[in-house]
């Protein structure tokens, strides 16, 4: 079936233009991937360093596109019965508590236990049903009538046992569950998994998705990335802010900061009313940049002079 | 599938990208739906749907804008056609400068003689020869021999810069189709060399090599794992996997065993007979640091130097010539080291620490001292010995192996990467 936001998502151009509206700048490589995997019925692994915008991505395409998102994330120990479905226990022993009498009744005229016993099966598997069954994420995602984002976010931290679990559900959009049969998506959802590289995801995993490495982008796409997030930025500041970022980037730090970074940054001198960069200034605000104490010692003896490659090769922004 | 996708996926795989047939059926139905008129959006598509890692999407880059990147065929200057008149028709092309006809005509004659099975550099100058051939060089030549003299000086100017562009394309294909293999072939035979036979300009190459080892060891038991304990039950996770049968215990949990990530002290004779190899276990064993809880090395000639934080601190390539400068290149004398690991480190071993000792167990006549060795394998887990001389002469001259061997669970011949991987993973596995 196709979902009703398919017209939506016709040409490569489109979708980075939807993505926009969603308040996410998506670079081409991106937005590529997003319209191939609607129109190659594929999941997208996105990988890349924390904060450049992974999990936001998902959120941006499930509002766009006005769906909901459906998120599930991994740790170890993260198994079937919280990913995909459980019985409702509670319910089925209420149940069976209550039709006890009943079934007395219903069972009552049979003459004997064969025949009794073959009337009980009858009934098929009365507490195995789908009134019985909880769905967890990844079945909602599957029944979703119109359609979901299913984010899977950091799929490396779950156990490799749970990584093959997911496989029928990526390759076919459909799961298995025992006591039913298979359950398939009418309509498959959009699927997204993170990834922070903290171990090799598999082989059978990886095969079957797109990869989607997001870095650290360049001055002119993050700058975009500002004025949408932070419209009341000025651009005088907000040149100079990201030309700053992307000299400390050139540092040999242990986490370069990231978007999710220089935006909190961004946000940050805003709340100060600042209009123009200076050392005093970066150096109280360093530690929303740097996560590390050593980090912070490494670049505190260097800001001026990044403060001054970053005044004489501020891009200008369109 | 289309021709040049085949093509480019068979470049692909040659540039060391791992590239399934699954995968190239997702590349040709997505090639399907962005087609080939732009050029960034392909790579963009293919990049996604062929390249499965920060590292093959740096391979996966360069092979594509090698691929699409035909030689210049496109003249410098303009040139206008010369009258004149010609018989065959590759003299006909030279002289109307027909560039993109030539250029269809080479690649014709490239795809008839599979150039793309070139395998090794010296192959260049032949293939070349012979597309010229299948391109008509024979008569061209006549041709030349015959012609009045402004035509032919054209003509041969025209042969030659010909010529060039032609060998520049089989080099393409030679860079595009046979580095793999070569790759392949130089990587094989590296990890079965002697470790101490190695050239020192293949470290680079050996070092690439041990990461990549260790990486894969490192993925492999990276993670916590698990051994189920038949027979020992786990009451908890019973009773909340059995809650739909109000308790009853129709399916029962076992108590799990953890498999612990081995603890590891090492201690390397870094003496001149060893030190090659010492350097290539400390690379190894720092690039596995995920699937170890926690790592120890020492280093020795004459007497015993920790040497973690040497190697903690700085890029292994620059911190292992550090090791080496400070405890290298001795005499070694196995009977002190083990004497300070006695006064100074003993507290490190305990039940599931395991020892590994890199050496040749040759002390120069000094004495032994095994009494220590048997003190450490009483605390350790194990003591593990690899020594790279091969078996037949331990015990010879001044060698102490038969003494030390008995209190070693394992003691073996490891002059290899390939012995040493097959080593580290059975350590790893039975989580030492």
């Amino acid at each position: 079936m196709t979902p009703p936001w398919h017209d939506r998502l016709h040409s490569i151009e489109a979708t980075e233009a939807g993505l926009a509206t969603a308040g996410y700048i998506a670079s081409r490589p991106i937005a590529t991937a997003a319209w191939l995997a609607h129109h190659l019925r594929k999941p997208i692994l996105v990988e890349g360093p924390a904060g450049v915008g992974k999990t936001e991505l998902a959120k941006a395409l499930a509002r766009w596109l006005g769906i909901g998102l459906i998120r599930m994330q991994c740790y170890e120990g993260l198994d079937e019965s919280k990913a995909l479905y459980e019985w409702k226990y509670g319910k089925q022993l209420l149940y069976t508590q209550i039709l006890k009498d009943r079934l007395g009744a219903a069972l009552g005229e049979e003459p004997g236990l064969d025949a009794a016993l073959a009337r009980l099966h009858g009934f098929g598997d009365l507490f195995f049903s789908e009134q019985f069954l909880e769905p967890r994420p990844l079945l909602r995602a599957l029944r979703e009538p119109g359609g979901a984002v299913l984010l899977i976010d950091e799929v490396d931290k779950a156990d490799q046992e749970f990584e093959a679990f997911l496989l029928e559900l990526l390759s076919d959009y459909q799961v298995s569950i025992p006591e039913i049969g298979t359950i398939r998506a009418d309509v498959p959802p959009l699927v997204l998994l993170t990834s922070n590289s903290q171990r090799d995801l598999g082989d059978a995993l990886k095969r079957r998705c797109l990869h989607l490495h997001i870095g650290l982008p360049d001055a002119r796409l993050e700058a975009r990335i500002l004025a949408a997030r932070l419209p009341g930025l000025e651009d005088e500041l907000r040149r100079q802010l990201v030309a700053f970022v992307q000299q400390l980037r050139t540092l040999d730090l242990r986490k370069l900061p990231s978007v999710s970074e220089t935006i909190d940054w961004a946000r940050t001198l805003l709340l100060l009313h600042v209009r123009e960069l200076d050392v005093a200034l970066v150096r109280d605000t360093l530690n929303v940049l740097l996560k590390f104490e050593a980090d912070i010692e490494a670049a505190e003896p260097r800001l001026a002079e990044l403060l001054a490659a970053a005044r004489r090769d501020a891009v200008p922004i369109r | 599938m289309q021709g040049p996708l085949l093509d480019f996926l068979r470049a692909a795989r040659s540039a060391g990208l791992r590239i399934s047939p699954a995968e190239s059926i997702d590349a040709a139905r997505a090639v399907e739906q962005v087609g080939y008129a732009d050029r960034t959006t392909l790579r963009d598509t293919l990049s996604l749907v062929l390249a499965k890692s920060a590292e093959e999407k740096r391979l996966f880059a360069d092979c594509f804008d090698l691929f699409f990147s035909r030689p210049a065929f496109t003249p410098e200057q303009p040139e206008e056609a010369t009258p004149g008149t010609a018989e065959s028709p590759l003299a006909r092309m030279l002289l109307a400068g027909d560039q993109s006809a030539l250029a269809a005509a080479a690649e014709g004659a490239a795809a008839e003689l599979e150039v793309a099975n070139i395998t090794i550099f010296t192959q260049v100058n032949l293939y070349t020869r012979r597309i010229l051939e299948r391109m008509g060089l024979a008569a061209l030549d006549r041709e030349i021999a015959a012609a009045p003299p402004p035509t032919a000086d054209r003509l041969r100017e025209g042969r030659d810069r010909l010529r060039e562009q032609v060998k520049e394309l089989v080099q393409q294909n030679l860079a595009l189709y046979a580095r793999g293999q070569a790759e392949e072939y130089r990587n094989r035979s590296l990890a079965r060399t002697r470790l101490a036979a190695i050239d020192r300009r293949d470290h680079d190459r050996m070092r690439k090599l041990v990461r990549a080892m260790a990486r894969r060891l490192a993925t492999q038991y990276g993670r916590r794992r698990k051994r189920q304990r038949r027979g020992l039950l786990d009451a908890r996770r019973t009773i909340r996997r059995n809650m739909g049968w109000d308790g009853l215990p129709f399916l029962p949990v076992w108590k799990e065993e953890v498999i612990d990530k081995p603890r590891l002290v090492v201690l390397c004779d870094v003496s001149g007979s060893v030190a090659a190899m010492a350097q290539f276990l400390l690379l190894f064993l720092y690039s596995l640091n995920e699937a170890l809880s926690g790592l120890h090395a020492f280093a020795f000639s004459g007497t015993l130097v920790p040497v973690s934080d040497l190697l903690e601190r700085q890029p292994i390539e620059r911190a292992i010539p550090a090791v080496l400068d400070r405890a290298g290149f001795g005499s070694s004398n196995y009977g002190q080291a083990l004497a300070d690991f006695a006064e100074g480190h003993m507290a490190l071993l305990d039940s599931r620490t395991t020892v590994i000792i890199l050496g040749d167990g040759r002390g120069n006549r000094t004495d032994p001292r095994a009494e220590i060795l048997a003190a450490m394998a009483n605390r350790a887990k194990q003591i593990v010995w690899l020594n790279p001389e091969p078996r037949p002469i331990w015990g010879t001259g001044d060698s102490d192996m038969p003494r030390y061997a008995p209190h070693c669970r394992v003691a073996a011949v490891c002059n290899t990467l390939d012995a040493l991987d097959r080593i580290i993973a059975g350590l790893l596995r039975d989580g030492a």
